[in-house]
């Protein structure tokens, strides 16, 4: 059941979405942030979907398994796209009923600020989606590389983040063997009141957080078997660089964002 | 063994993972086997041969895809709100046990079952003291944390933590896995005891044949989520050559017969025990043949 999480699951393919540089991939994402943030009508979400759907298209993930990682996030969907339609002030009401209102503006505000939120999730899934968890922090690394001359630990940092995308699995199947084996002795955790349930959470949560920190321990230990000693020296098995398509699909990038711009200063 | 109703049917199970998507396989499939009362079952098989996600159907921790699996003639699925009651009833002991511990003391983990169970009191204290003395636990240790004992006693509390429910059916994967010689033998021994004075049913996987010669009553085998074979362990190991085929072992006295008769002595190849290769060579030597 636990294995269904699909937050930031790496398919495995070899599109032409896949085999950008991840750095190319993260700017990507930056710009399409940026463009979400500063489009303003129908027009600018248009073309941002579009190019969302081509770019689904390419990488052949599925708009399925996309969709299906909304699913984390509805709640808050859900809730941003309620509060915006009755608490918008706009110029007109659409429906009055008692303190209830809802204005043009709140209708306009609730379907962009949801199709943003929606658009800007599955923008950044496709990046995971296509991108392995380890070469994803290998360009985040050499992004932020000029950020050591201010001594931000940007290699420590890296290096702790692909350590933890790598024990996300690992910790999930501890934690689906852990239940079971709690289960086999008839641990409940579906019935209950609120209080019940956090109790019947204590069987595994006490087991997995012993088992994180012995392999912690372990993962340490061998680190430094390796003489590990930080990002100092160190150098890459795999060099990234810039290929013709990266410029290409970054050229294309900041086109669109600067049109998207372009269409939010006439406000559609 | 008298011909009883078999206490565990399994009915041709399958089992298909992620249905649907692009990682889609069956790791047990089409497999049907009884399992007699009191009957000490062994299965072994390689890894991804389908062993844990059968053994995890029995307790019904895993719902088949399609086929059934009966307990006591009834499908452990025809009420799915008492599965609780079908896991008290097979008890289920995972690889690697020791790593679910997590009560403040020895005692208050072996009764986390059988608490769940409903038991209480005085009945609660014998089941836990009880299981707890099977398998070889001293009283001045119930009160310790789990967390300060040695591997090796930490995977006999686990055990006793099912066996504590009095289960009918007792279900051991790998249970010695990771442990040394001395261990392996002493817990072996604790779930001999434990069959032959309970007449509970065991089923044990293992990698190991040497363990399964020495134990079972009968012997199934499983390849790529099949059954390749079954039967008692004189019938399985006749067919040597065909377990080393499918890229399992045999035990090593069977190699060692092999090997003399592949050098023209005499024995009988489906030979598995250390007593039994003896007297056949001892009988051998009698008749004169060379030795």
């Amino acid at each position: 059941m636990l294995k269904d999480i699909t937050l930031g699951q790496y398919f495995p393919g070899d599109t032409p979405a896949h085999r950008l540089d991840p750095r190319t991939k993260i700017l990507l994402v930056l710009f399409y942030i940026i463009a979400l943030f500063c489009a303003k009508g129908a027009a600018g979400y248009g073309v941002l979907a579009l190019t969302l759907a081509v770019c689904v298209r390419i990488s052949k993930v599925g708009l399925r398994a996309l969709v299906r990682g909304l699913k984390p996030v509805l709640f808050i969907i859900i809730f941003t796209g309620l509060l915006n339609l009755f608490f918008t002030p706009g110029t007109r009401n659409l429906v009055e009923w008692g303190p209830v209102r809802i204005s043009d503006a709140g209708v306009h505000n609730a379907v962009f600020m949801v199709l943003r939120i929606m658009l800007l999730i599955m923008g950044t899934f496709l990046m995971t989606y296509t991108t392995s968890p380890i070469s994803l922090t290998d360009g985040l690394e050499r992004l932020l590389n000029g950020l050591k001359k201010l001594h931000v630990p940007v290699h420590e940092l890296a290096m702790m983040m692909s350590i933890a995308l790598r024990f996300i699995p690992t910790l999930i199947e501890e934690t689906d063997k852990i239940m079971s084996a709690q289960k086999a002795r008839g641990a409940d955790f579906e019935s209950g009141n609120l209080i019940q349930k956090a109790r019947a959470l204590i069987p595994i949560l006490v087991p997995l957080f012993i088992s994180a920190f012995r392999r912690a321990d372990e993962l340490a230990t061998a680190m430094e078997c390796r003489c590990y000693h930080g990002g100092e020296g160190r150098t890459k098995l795999h060099v990234l660089k810039y290929q013709g398509r990266d410029y290409a699909a970054l050229a294309m990038g900041a086109v669109i964002l600067a049109g998207v711009i372009a269409l939010g200063r006439f406000g559609i | 063994m008298e011909h009883l109703e078999p206490i565990l049917q399994v009915k041709n199970l399958t089992h298909t993972y992620g249905v649907g998507t692009p990682f889609q396989r069956s790791a047990v499939e089409d497999m049907s086997f009884d399992v007699q009362p009191g009957e000490f079952l062994g299965v072994i098989g390689h890894t991804g041969s389908g062993k844990s996600t059968l053994i995890q159907h029995l307790n019904g921790l895993l719902r088949p895809t399609s086929g059934q699996v009966l307990l006591g003639g009834r499908d452990i699925w025809a009420e799915p709100k008492k599965i609780r009651d079908v896991r008290f009833r097979v008890g289920l002991v995972f690889q690697y046990p020791e790593y679910q511990l997590f009560e403040e003391t020895v005692y208050k983990d072996i009764s986390f079952g059988p608490m769940n169970q409903g038991k209480t009191g005085a009945e609660l204290d014998h089941a836990v003291r009880e299981a707890a003395r099977l398998v070889g636990i001293r009283d001045d240790q119930l009160d310790k944390s789990p967390f300060e004992l040695s591997g090796g006693q930490k995977r006999r509390v686990a055990l006793a933590g099912v066996l504590a429910m009095e289960p009918e059916v007792l279900v051991l994967d790998e249970p010695t896995a990771g442990l040394d010689p001395a261990g392996r033998e002493n817990l072996m021994a604790n779930i001999r005891d434990f069959h032959r004075n309970r007449r509970t049913t065991v089923i044990l996987v293992s990698h190991s044949m040497d363990e399964i010669a020495q134990n079972v009553d009968r012997i199934l085998v499983l390849k790529s989520a099949h059954i390749l074979m079954s039967g008692t362990p004189a019938e399985v190991f006749a067919q040597a050559d065909a377990l080393l085929e499918a890229g399992l072992d045999v035990p090593q006295v069977t190699r060692v017969a092999m090997a003399l008769r592949a050098r023209g002595l005499d024995v009988d190849p489906a030979v598995y025990t250390v007593e039994d290769l003896e007297r056949q060579l001892l009988a051998l030597r009698k008749g004169g043949a060379p030795c």
